[in-house]
């Protein structure tokens, strides 16, 4: 059987990125344990509605934890409380009657709030147009089998390729880095032949603009993976200095004998 | 306006149609492309591929998304693959099997032109992708994997864990990156189109509404291109992401593009079954479970309520193997949609009571993890299986799953000739935005196909024929019609904000959904649809007395988003039921129960019938014009399907 349960909520809201904000209390009675956390949050808002205030806005969007677009830190933690989870899909079996529940936008210099739980994440965007890609005009692909790639590699790439780019990551991190983010796209193209041309130019100035955006830096805390929906591995962060060490001998390199960037 | 439907689809051999016709359309010379600006609205597979190879080839692209990032378009949600025709498998497969297999999947209600050139293309897109880098799975030699999905008794589908849709469409936004670096590529997100521009009959720009500062504002361009996705969210409850809508389609509808087939929407058979009423969407779990997974109900309705691992063998009724011997568990997805619906029906259906009735029938993968282990099927379907168990709190490697049919796909949509422009020249309109591949039924791992076929290797051709044919006269923003169109929106908006009633968007949204789910859902019938056809006009007239919307629209106001689009859905929603009205046949995903064959499968009724019904707005939403492309079938001749 269902069992329902009544909350209290304390919501951040913010009415533009200009405005200060602040917390606001309302309650969640006779909330089904089989909703999911989002569905909870339309539940609040048809009622909010129907008392003539505005509903508190948040991002979601597939709501099957695929698309990245939902994201609330939920009593302190980045999708809330259970692991590799993201918010539409963390339901609300995993509370109980009488809990008062945190939201809060993810908090990060480069991702300013833009309404209530609704932050800008451009920087990503911006971070994967600095070179988050390998150059391959349509028309111009060679057979697809061509070129063998060995399952391990094939099967890491996809470890890393996962990133939803949701940027729980950044709104863990004690720095507000995107260290996580920057390294799964740069892995999953830096495992594959196909981005190997491309590699430590690709990182460079995908660490480059990162560093631009205003993120910090990585100091090793870890709790990017922890927060990570797609449990995407700290080891690529590794895999990405590594590549930035070399990019840098590269690029000293080519200086020293005056070679192109290759 | 005198509409009249001219396919252009070349004639002659159709294996060399598309060859020829490329050679034949015209070309934009590389120095002078940047002189032409392309607006390409939706950012998934068909938007993003296409603004990205436009952008490549030198255009001046304006890329319109209402997400935050272009990457979040909900192709991305697409879990199972994406078909193409290489034959890596040595099991038969050919250009032109993929191609008849799509003709006959999509019970010939699509035009044959179109199709083989879709499954010509789909060998280049597999190329294209790996060499974006899009991780594909693979065998241990490294050679790329296959599977067989849905229905086809080929192995063509190639796939990306369960997140073959996310992959290619990170694909496709990397690529539109690189443009947007490059700059090519203009890229709004956050921007939801409002309007159409049309200046003497010519599409020449859109209206659009930034979602953050409320900001309505025209961009003019030289073609305009809608790849919006499609209009399955009118039901309320789909697959769709939340924000998937018809709105772009629909105002360019109302501007004199045709649309056509709206019936034609497809039930996915395998989705998660609806908990409770307030219930936001539905999730699906691809179809490639049927592979492994056996779909059963209790034999005696008695049963239904009992721990499945109570019912004994004999009381089971494994029935798609049993009325599908040959196919069993993968007949295409109108099959095992509406066979889960009559044996619920029949009160025979799993799983929690809503609304007093159980909706729900076993997948169950008790047998494969027998035969293969749990972690050969841990290894296959993992993430399904997560996702299952998040959802629903059970683990489907102990019971088995439960699942219903659910939206999931328009096949219908603005009407496209082969050059995939809509009746309105210089609007464009590609991927699931258009009608032009699937007929009234898409095969399994095809939308993908058809995204990136029309976005990389269609729209570069073609929107370079047009601009190198039209002619264009100079406009600008004081131009009247743009004027009308910006005055238009903003009064729309005023009028929305300015109801005052007592009803939410959403709540007039479900019950539109209602009656379009229960009316000219999985099996329709004259008797419902004319209910529907009378409900609907009421719900439209109440929700412009009665709705409510807070806020302003000169800031982020997501129920104002909500309450634009519904208000699109109320008229979309009306075609949809007349569409299914008019075609009084069955055929593919449209089942008329009026139309049934002994077998209790779709009765096509081809001497009748075998054309696209493409309406036309007349000013009278009501009383849209219905215009007729007849349907030639040279190569595959129409034969009833039989998957027994």
């Amino acid at each position: 059987m269902s069992k329902n349960m009544n909350l209290t909520l304390h919501v951040w809201r913010q009415k533009a990125a200009s405005d200060a904000g602040g917390f606001e209390t309302y309650k969640a009675d006779d909330i089904s344990e089989h909703m999911s956390f989002l569905e909870m949050l339309d539940v609040v808002n048809e009622r909010l509605l129907a008392d003539g205030k505005e509903p508190i806005a948040f991002d979601s969007d597939c709501r099957e934890g695929i698309c990245g677009m939902c994201g609330l830190v939920i009593n302190g933690v980045p999708h809330g409380p259970n692991a590799a989870t993201t918010t539409c899909q963390l339901h609300m079996r995993h509370f109980s009657d009488g809990d008062e529940i945190t939201i809060e936008p993810w908090r990060a210099h480069a991702f300013p709030v833009l309404r209530d739980l609704v932050v800008d994440r451009g920087a990503f965007d911006r971070i994967i147009q600095a070179g988050g890609y390998i150059s391959v005009n349509a028309g111009s692909a060679p057979e697809a089998n061509g070129l063998p790639v060995p399952k391990p590699d094939a099967d890491k790439a996809m470890d890393a390729a996962q990133c939803i780019g949701c940027g729980a990551c950044v709104a863990a991190c004690p720095n507000a880095s995107a260290m996580l983010f920057v390294a799964a796209k740069a892995s999953h193209l830096g495992l594959l032949p196909q981005g190997q041309t491309e590699r430590y130019e690709r990182v460079k100035n995908m660490v480059a603009q990162m560093d631009k955006e205003g993120f910090g830096h990585c100091t090793n805390h870890y709790e990017c993976m922890k927060a990570c929906p797609k449990e995407i591995n700290v080891e690529f962060i590794a895999r990405l200095n590594r590549d930035l060490v070399r990019a840098t001998l590269i690029e000293k390199e080519h200086e020293d004998t005056g070679g192109g960037t290759g | 306006m005198a509409i009249k439907l001219e396919s252009k689809a070349p004639s002659g051999p159709i294996e060399t149609r598309w060859e020829r016709h490329r050679f034949e359309m015209k070309l934009v010379n590389p120095a002078n492309r940047r002189k032409y600006k392309v607006i390409v609205v939706g950012t998934g597979l068909a938007g993003g591929a296409g603004a990205a190879s436009l952008g490549e080839m030198g255009y001046n692209v304006l890329s319109f998304c209402y997400q935050d990032s272009p990457r979040r378009a909900h192709s991305i949600a697409a879990q199972g693959g994406i078909n193409a025709a290489k034959n890596y498998k040595n099991d038969g497969d050919s250009i032109y099997r993929l191609f008849y297999d799509t003709v006959k999947g999509g019970d010939f209600r699509a035009r044959e032109s179109n199709v083989y050139r879709l499954a010509q293309l789909s060998v280049a897109i597999i190329d294209q992708c790996v060499a974006q880098g899009v991780p594909f799975a693979r065998e241990y030699g490294g050679l790329l994997d296959n599977r067989s999905f849905g229905g086809a008794q080929v192995s063509r589908t190639f796939y990306a864990r369960g997140q073959t849709g996310q992959q290619l469409l990170l694909g496709a936004y990397q690529s539109l990156a690189r443009q947007t670096e490059a700059g090519t590529v203009k890229s709004f997100p956050r921007t939801e189109m409002l309007d159409v521009i049309v200046v003497n009959g010519v599409a020449r720009g859109i209206v659009t509404r930034d979602m953050v500062s409320g900001k309505v504002e025209a961009h003019l361009a030289d073609a305009v291109v809608l790849a919006t996705g499609g209009y399955g969210n009118v039901f309320f409850l789909s697959t769709n992401a939340k924000g998937c809508n018809g709105t772009a389609v629909w105002r360019a509808h109302r501007k004199g593009a045709v649309f056509a087939n709206p019936c034609f929407t497809q039930i996915h058979p395998t989705c998660i079954p609806a908990a409770g009423d307030y219930q936001s969407k539905l999730t699906l779990m691809s179809e490639s479970l049927r592979n492994d997974g056996r779909v059963w109900v209790p034999k005696n309705a008695d049963d239904c309520a009992k721990d499945p691992a109570e019912i004994a063998e004999k009381d089971r009724d494994y029935y798609l193997e049993r009325i599908y011997p040959s196919f069993g568990n993968l007949v295409p997805r109108d099959i095992a949609s509406r066979r889960a619906k009559m044996v619920c029906d029949e009160g025979r259906g799993v799983g929690s009571e809503v609304d007093g009735v159980r909706r729900g029938v076993y997948l169950d993968f008790r047998d494969a993890i027998k035969r293969l282990g749990e972690g050969k099927i841990r290894e296959r379907y993992g993430n399904l299986f997560d996702m299952y168990e998040r959802i629903t709190g059970e683990n489907p490697y102990k019971v088995p799953m439960r699942i219903y049919p659910a939206t999931h796909y328009t096949m219908g949509g603005l009407w496209v000739d082969y050059n995939l422009m809509t009746t309105v020249p210089g609007l464009f309109a590609a991927g699931e935005a258009n009608f032009s591949d699937h007929g009234a039924n898409r095969l399994g791992a095809s939308a993908l196909m058809q995204g990136l076929a029309d976005g990389y290797f269609v729209l570069p051709y073609v929107i370079g024929n047009y601009l190198a044919t039209a002619q264009l006269e100079k406009i600008d923003e004081s131009h009247i019609e743009v004027k009308r169109a910006l005055a238009e929106v903003e009064e729309r908006i005023d009028k929305l904000l300015s109801i005052g009633g007592e009803r939410t968007p959403d709540s007039f949204h479900r019950e539109l959904g209602n009656i379009i789910w229960n009316q000219c859902g999985m099996a329709r019938n004259a008797k419902g649809l004319e209910n529907a056809l009378e409900k609907i006009p009421a719900l439209r007239e109440e929700f412009w007395k009665n709705l409510k919307v807070t806020g302003t629209g000169e800031s982020l106001n997501q129920t104002l988003e909500k309450a634009g689009r519904v208000a699109d859905f109320m008229e979309l929603g009306e075609l949809m039921c007349r569409d299914a009205l008019a075609r009084d046949e069955s055929c593919g995903c449209h089942y008329r129960e009026e139309h049934v064959t002994e077998e209790g499968e779709a009765k096509r009724n081809d001497s009748d019938y075998q054309y696209v019904a493409a309406w036309e707005f007349s000013g009278d939403v009501s009383k849209p014009t219905l215009h007729k492309e007849s349907l030639e079938f040279e190569y595959v001749k129409p034969v009833q399907r039989s998957y027994k």
